[in-house]
């Protein structure tokens, strides 16, 4: 079985961003930048899935700038076994990115696809859903267990009640949550030999996927500041506060 | 042109978020249709013909959407909704049902949709915050269908009562045949839900393991009336279910008053509390991020401090 990783480059999940002086966008100029936090989570998953003998071939998909080849190497580090970079100075949407990644998913015959449930960046929680919808397979999104068993994977999903187990036929998408692992870091020698494995480069146009966006950003500003607070010095001066300050309680 | 909003229910009764996204809805149209999609789910039905603002039920009552599956109610609202019929919108909550199908059904559409608004400019330009909230984004979107979810938190219930919509029964049954359900473990409490509770208390990884959120945590959350909530740490060290993460990407609470007992405060956790009215912090460290969006800073052990908060309110 292939499984097929899609890995974003986002601001580092340390870094406080800052909005532009023109309102166009926040700065990222300088800013430390690394793979998607829960595409880590999905690479490793798919490590796993190879190491317990399920999955035969892991390919990890970007699109993205140039740069985003580091993110690339480093799933490659982890253990994943070629590269695919879909190199565009655009921002793409999760719409645009889920056409390109079902290209990729058919052309590779991809049985499981492995996605973040979200990128940290611009928090939109949807490309794996759309992927699923374009390849017309089920999907198990906010994974925290997935087992696969023959023909079929059984996703155990964090749901705003609890837990949700479902069952999919393979091909399937999977979106991965917080809970579904912990990945590993990348060794030495296995950086080194990320180096040396396959990176093939292509272009938006490759599979026909037009660019143009039908959304309009029309402002970027920082959220309203809080007014600042104050250090209360005991529980009773708390309790007065929260009484006849705030009236909370 | 008519607005489709998706109910959040339970088959048995109406969810509140639902009553938030119809107000937002309001803020683009006036016709706005609910769709109930469930499996004897009447009732549910019954409720939101009586939310303020409704005009018109959608019921679709079949086995094949009593677990809201992706597949089979993207299928569904993609169907009433899409090609050319009369809906200009489609809108969700964004509860974890909205994030799970609503994309799938915006493909099926071939449209882009927009994550969790949190204000209306316009019928199409809407503020949404990205980078964990450290940045508000205002977006035009120039689709002939916009579809979106809400960030329930930001809009204003509407009233629960005082509507009298009509009910239309709908028997479109869509099943994709690509997923099944197992099973699913529900968490039952009696306090009040965290993503609407007026009070909420919070627990950090300071708690040290799941017996000193019942005994430090519970105890105020119960003489409050509030929900009790966690930190991304306290969850992953399994003191508490998964559900409880308040955050980035966990849930997102906005109530009258937030009490975090030993918690730092890092940017995830902050976007998902900082919009409550009143935030009180418990934490031993003076220094901890927390304090720059707590209105009242209590330096203390949080082992000492919430007995005695608790016994004096
Ligand atoms: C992709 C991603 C998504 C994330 N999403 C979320 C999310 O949705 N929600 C979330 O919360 N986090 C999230 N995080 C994690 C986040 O970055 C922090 O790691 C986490 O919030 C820390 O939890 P904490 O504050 O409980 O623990 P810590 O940061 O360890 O803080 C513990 C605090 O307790 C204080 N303390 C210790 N002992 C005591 C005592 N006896 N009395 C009083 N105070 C004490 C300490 O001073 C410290 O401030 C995410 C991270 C990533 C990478
Ligand atoms: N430009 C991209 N390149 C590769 N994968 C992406 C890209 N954008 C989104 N994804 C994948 O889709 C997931 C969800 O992203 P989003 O829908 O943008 O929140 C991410 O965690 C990635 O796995």
């Amino acid at each position: 079985m292939k499984a097929l990783v899609a890995v974003k480059r986002v601001i580092d999940y340390n870094v406080k961003v800052r909005v532009k002086a023109d309102n166009s966008g926040v700065d990222l100029s300088n800013t430390k930048m690394s793979i998607n936090p829960f595409d880590e989570i999905a690479v490793e998953e798919a490590v796993r899935l190879k190491e317990a003998g399920v999955i035969d071939e892991i390919i990890v998909a970007s699109i993205g700038p140039k740069e985003s080849q580091e993110q690339i190497r480093a799933a490659l580090a982890l253990g994943a076994d070629r590269g695919i970079l879909v190199k565009t100075d655009d921002k793409p949407y999760p719409l645009q990115v889920a056409k390109i990644l079902k290209s990729i998913a058919e052309q590779e015959s991809a049985d499981i696809v492995l996605l973040g449930k979200q990128a940290i960046d611009d928090d939109n929680n949807q490309t794996g859903q759309m992927l699923a919808a374009l390849m017309g397979v089920g999907q198990g999104t906010f994974a925290s267990e997935v087992k696969v068993e023959g023909d079929k994977v059984n996703v155990t999903r964090e749901v705003d009640g609890g837990l949700q187990t479902l069952a999919l036929t393979l091909p399937a998408i999977i979106t991965t949550d917080l809970r579904l692992n912990e990945p590993r870091y990348a060794k030495l020698p296995n950086i080194m030999k990320a180096k040396k494995k396959q990176l093939d480069e292509k272009a938006p146009s490759d599979f026909g996927v037009d660019m143009a966006s039908k959304q309009e950003i029309v402002k970027v500003v920082p959220p309203a500041e809080r007014k600042a607070g104050i250090k209360v010095g005991s529980v009773d001066e708390l309790v007065d506060k929260l009484r006849n300050e705030a009236k909370v309680i | 042109m008519a607005i489709l909003v998706y109910a959040e229910h339970d088959n048995a009764s109406l969810k509140k978020a639902t009553l938030n996204t119809i107000a937002a809805a309001k803020q683009m149209g006036d016709d706005i249709h609910v769709l109930v999609a469930g499996s004897g789910n009447q009732a549910v039905a019954d409720e939101a013909a009586k939310a303020e603002g409704v005009t018109k039920v959608l019921l679709a009552d079949n086995a094949v959407y009593e677990h809201q599956m992706a597949e089979n109610i993207a299928l569904l609202v993609a169907d009433i909704a899409g090609g050319s019929t009369d809906y200009s919108h489609i809108i969700a909550p964004g509860t974890t049902t909205g994030k799970n199908f609503m994309p799938r059904a915006a493909a099926l559409l071939d449209v882009s949709m927009l994550s969790e608004i949190t204000a209306v400019i316009d019928a199409q330009t809407f503020d949404r915050p990205i980078y964990a909230g450290n940045a508000t984004a205002t977006v035009k979107t120039t689709e002939d269908k916009i579809v979106l979810t809400v960030r329930t938190t930001a809009f204003d219930p509407v009233a629960a009562e005082g509507g009298s919509a009509s009910i239309e029964t709908i028997d479109n049954v869509q099943d994709s045949g690509k997923s099944s359900f197992v099973n699913e473990e529900m968490a039952k409490s009696d306090r009040p839900e965290l993503t609407s509770a007026g009070i909420v208390v919070s627990g950090g990884r300071a708690l040290a393991n799941g017996e000193n959120f019942t005994k430090y945590i519970e105890p105020l959350a119960d003489k409050l009336g509030a929900a009790v909530g966690a930190s991304r740490a306290a969850v992953d060290a399994g003191y508490v279910p998964n559900d409880m993460q308040v955050g980035q990407t966990g849930k997102i609470v906005a109530p009258d008053l937030y009490i975090a007992a030993g918690i730092s405060g890092a940017i995830q956790h902050l976007a998902g509390m900082k919009d409550s009215k009143v935030i009180v912090a418990i934490n031993n460290d003076p220094e901890a991020p927390i304090a720059s969006v707590a209105d009242y800073f209590l330096e203390a052990d949080l082992f000492d401090a919430l007995p005695e908060l608790t016994s004096k309110i």
